[in-house]
């Protein structure tokens, strides 16, 4: 099978960041960052999971059928979220009607 | 691995695009699991965003060393679990089963840890429910924040436990030769679920315990 492999050094190296940026985050949280540090903490996580995503799951080398599937189930998550919470951040601004 | 000849169905060209097919598979079935966990992760940002100092305070009452150890050895057991998948396309069959041991262990112990996390919790009261333990102004949020705190884990913990178990039968067949580099398939998936499972925690770590300023 032509099955791309992947070699170890990248698998330890891709290691070696996770570790790091894992470091990064619990020291940031440490900090007090006001309205800066869930931004922080969840660019930090997406590049964790991109990371995992792309090199141990190997979908940088997987086919677009499966990298558009995959992105496509992201995009409906974000969808759900945003829609949901343009309603509940919303919600105050009218007031309620009759009261 | 002369001995791992496998059958290529009669549906598809080859072994390559059989594989494929096993791969595209497997992903429209995380598909399905990201919008699964993603149910809570609307419910967690719809209630955090509602009662903010809430969760903060909620977040202060976890164990902030236990999770960050958690998510070292999370990770640690993806790395097993892609230096397994290598093993098996290279064909190193005793390499295979050991790290797909090591990946068992570093799984168990990631579970073992959270029941302590848990027991702890039951020993505090912070176990929504009668009795919960916070009586404040904020008692019935951070209430609330545990209730979303427990589900979210749980239901990684159980993704856990049946990766353990279906970890253990890929092991027994690796150990058998079932696998080698002309067929795969079964641990490359067992590590795409896997690794799925670790991208949730990477979530979950800093949204549950860092948040608010430790």
């Amino acid at each position: 099978m032509s099955q791309h492999i992947v070699p170890v050094r990248v698998y330890v190296t891709i290691f070696a960041a996770l570790m790091v940026l894992t470091a990064l985050t619990v020291y940031v949280a440490t900090l007090e960052h006001g309205a800066l540090s869930t931004p922080i903490a969840l660019a930090i996580a997406i590049t964790k999971a991109m990371l995992v995503i792309l090199y141990f799951m190997h979908v940088r080398y997987s086919s677009g059928l499966t990298q558009i599937s995959i992105a496509t189930g992201v995009l409906f998550l974000l969808v759900m979220i945003a829609i949901t919470m343009a309603d509940i951040v919303s919600r105050g601004w009218l007031g309620t009607p009759g009261s | 691995m002369a001995t791992t000849e496998h059958v290529v169905a009669h549906q598809f060209d080859d072994a390559e695009q059989q594989h494929e097919a096993s791969t595209l598979g497997m992903w429209l079935f995380l598909v399905t699991e990201i919008l699964f966990f993603g149910g809570l992760f609307l419910l967690y940002v719809a209630y955090r965003v509602t009662y903010p100092e809430a969760f903060v305070d909620g977040s202060h009452h976890l164990d902030l060393r236990l999770g960050t150890i958690n998510t070292v050895i999370l990770i640690g057991s993806s790395l097993t679990m892609a230096l397994g998948v290598h093993a098996a396309q290279v064909g190193r069959q005793r390499a295979l089963v050991g790290f797909l041991l090591l990946t068992i262990v570093l799984g168990s112990a990631f579970l073992v840890i959270k029941g302590f996390e848990y027991a702890a919790k039951f020993e505090h009261g912070l176990v929504p429910g009668p009795g919960f333990a916070l009586t404040g102004p904020l008692g019935p949020q951070v209430e609330l924040f545990f209730c979303i705190y427990f589900a979210m884990t749980a239901l990684h913990a159980i993704h856990m436990v049946i990766g353990v178990g279906v970890l253990a039968v890929i092991a027994m067949m690796a150990s058998r030769g079932a696998f080698g580099p002309a067929y795969f398939t079964p641990v490359e998936l067992m590590g795409l679920y896997w690794h799925f499972v670790d991208v949730v925690w990477i979530f979950l770590f800093p949204l549950l315990y860092l948040i608010g300023g430790r």
